[in-house]
């Protein structure tokens, strides 16, 4: 117990508390490093170019998370009904990509996504004409979301197909002595008992999309003029830090999404409780 | 059948009913198998699994026949072999470097974190102590904060302490895993019974043994989890390492990937798409290897871990 909780508190709760510390004072040309009490935080919300981020993977979330988990719980039934033919080649095939690293997933989907070298480029000059622009200004939001969903998807099914294991075999025969069919037993056994994965898996998917860095900034490199370096909070924070060399500031965002993400989750974890008891 | 096989633990005898219960459920003879719901899955794994069998074939061609080919055949010399040769030597080896310097942050960090885990987690799991209640709050908070939101402060702090550009900027941190310890307390709670450990005391066995010669065994699925995706974690990190190193010779894999991608754009432009992505199916044969071959132990410690939600 002991050594975990030194590593802990250095790697968790020393950089938290720092963080605090650096989102209260402010760099000043002149006088220094000064305390500032909230002036930091006044400024953030003021920001557009944060907000613009922020609203940006709100609005990526609310579409994004639930669309894959519509997919893996659809999957994850799928798989557990037993019609299917060679269900372990599913789970794996499904799960895999989550084996594989954003990096190389991004690089693959930005190929795959170009109109020089890639399948979206095969099918234009198919068609005669450019139907599929994956980097495009209407249309980069929407890959990265298929990078994300792709990515995650396998590990949600897998949590939502370990739950369903776990329904005790005494009520589908019960449910089946009653007659119930296929359907109702899905709707009313194991829908059910997917509550609790659910909002797990949802409070994991919103902490992923707050923190959405790692895709849009790989592709950056791919079409740089499409994604700006505010185009999320996490960007943002990053490149004030290591570009701008306003380290104060970067502290004080991670600080306000940190709060907003753990807001969130709460209000989810409340809501799914309740949901449960009643 | 193939579903029931894999869910059962190797070490079925030693595990307690409630995680059976998989396997009672078996399949009612009046199930049958549905063609369509199998099409309908068959298009979600192709799905799945084109990147990936995009990346297998563009690995075989050479750069010039990578643009313009049709991405989703083989065309032109079969370079396969060539490619492999060249991301290897290229830059005198420096793809093996990054290689090496990816298995020392796995072995170390992830080894590292899946042995924090369990000792921790089964602390929690099965000792009393005070303030218990107030540890376990703090970590199950730490499972929820976002782990890029400290990303920025720890690199301040470890810039402070001068730890940046080592290997230990990236070693240290990957050493907690609050997830980890989540899933090892759960099953710990579950898989190893307290009268076992009560029996060993009376036994005259010490708390060091009993762990290391009794509840290891039983936790060994849990474990095993926990250690996959504490792999999956390091391997495939870039965001800490993106801003704590900044010397090629310490590079993971995730980041050398990244720099050879960006040597093509921009003035001066030296692309070598061709081994981009030979590097890139490089670097995922190990990870997905490993999931393969120990798919038995992961998805029945994952389930045990959905037990208690």
């Amino acid at each position: 117990m002991a050594p975990f909780l030194v590593v802990f508190t250095l790697v968790f709760l020393a950089p938290l508390a720092y963080a605090l510390y650096l989102s209260l004072f402010r760099n000043r040309l002149i006088g220094g490093n000064q305390f500032v009490g909230f002036e930091n935080y006044l400024q953030a919300f003021g920001d557009a170019q944060f907000w613009d981020g922020a609203l940006r993977v709100g609005g990526f979330l609310i579409v994004q998370v639930p669309i894959m988990l519509l997919l893996a719980m659809i999957a994850a039934l799928a798989i557990d009904s037993g019609r299917l033919h060679g269900s372990s080649f599913f789970r794996i095939g499904i799960f895999l990509p989550y084996a594989v690293p954003a990096v190389v997933a991004v690089l693959m989907w930005g190929f795959m996504y170009s109109d020089r070298l890639g399948l979206a480029g095969n099918l234009n000059r198919f068609v005669g004409f450019p139907l599929a622009q994956p980097l495009s200004q209407e249309w980069i939001l929407v890959a990265i979301g298929n990078i994300v969903t792709w990515s995650f998807v396998g590990y949600n099914m897998l949590i939502f197909y370990s739950a369903l294991k776990t329904i005790p075999g005494e009520l589908y025969e019960a449910a089946a002595l009653d007659g119930a069919g296929q359907f109702r037993i899905v709707w009313s056994i194991k829908v059910p008992a997917l509550r609790g994965s659910l909002v797990i898996a949802t409070i994991f998917s919103i902490i992923g999309s707050f923190q959405l860095f790692n895709e849009p900034n790989i592709l950056r490199t791919v079409v740089p003029t499409l994604i700006p370096t505010s185009y999320t909070p996490n960007m943002y924070a990053y490149n004030l830090s290591f570009v701008g060399q306003q380290v104060n500031y970067a502290a004080t965002i991670a600080i306000i999404m940190g709060l907003i993400t753990a807001i969130i989750a709460y209000v989810v974890q409340l809501r799914g409780n309740r949901k449960e008891m009643s | 059948m193939s579903t029931r096989a894999i869910v059962t633990s190797p070490k079925k005898g030693r595990r307690r009913p409630e995680l059976d219960r998989s396997d009672s459920q078996g399949l009612p003879a009046s199930r049958k198998r549905s063609l369509i719901l199998t099409i309908a899955m068959a298009l979600f794994v192709t799905y799945s699994l084109l990147p990936l069998v995009w990346m297998l074939i563009n690995s075989t061609k050479t750069q010039e026949n990578l643009i313009g080919s049709f991405g989703l055949w083989f065309s032109g010399d079969f370079a396969f072999f060539d490619n492999i040769v060249e991301t290897v030597t290229y830059n005198d080896g420096i793809f093996l470097r990054w290689m090496g310097n990816t298995l020392l942050y796995v072995v170390v960090g992830a080894g590292g974190a899946t042995l924090l885990a369990t000792l921790a987690g089964y602390g929690l799991a099965k000792y009393n102590f005070p303030g218990k209640k107030a540890v376990f709050a703090v970590i199950l908070g730490a499972v929820a904060v976002p782990g890029t939101a400290l990303a920025v402060p720890t690199f301040l702090m470890f810039s402070e302490l001068g730890l940046t550009n080592t290997i230990w900027a990236i070693i240290i941190p990957s050493l907690i895993l609050p997830f980890g310890l989540y899933l090892i307390w759960v099953y710990a709670s579950e898989s190893v019974p307290t009268e076992l450990l009560e029996a060993a005391r009376v036994d005259g066995a010490s708390e060091w043994r009993t762990f290391w010669t009794v509840s290891i065994r039983l936790l060994t699925p849990g474990i095993v989890t926990v250690a996959l995706f504490a792999i999956v974690a390091t391997w495939n990190n870039y965001f800490l390492p993106l801003i704590m190193l900044n010397d090629p010779n310490l590079y993971p894999l995730t980041i050398g990937l990244q720099q050879w991608n960006l040597q093509g754009t921009g003035v001066g432009a030296d692309p070598i798409v061709n081994l981009v992505i030979t590097g890139s199916l490089l670097t995922i044969v190990p990870i997905v290897a490993a999931f393969l071959l120990l798919q038995r132990y992961w998805q029945s410690g994952l389930s045990a871990g959905s037990v208690k939600q």
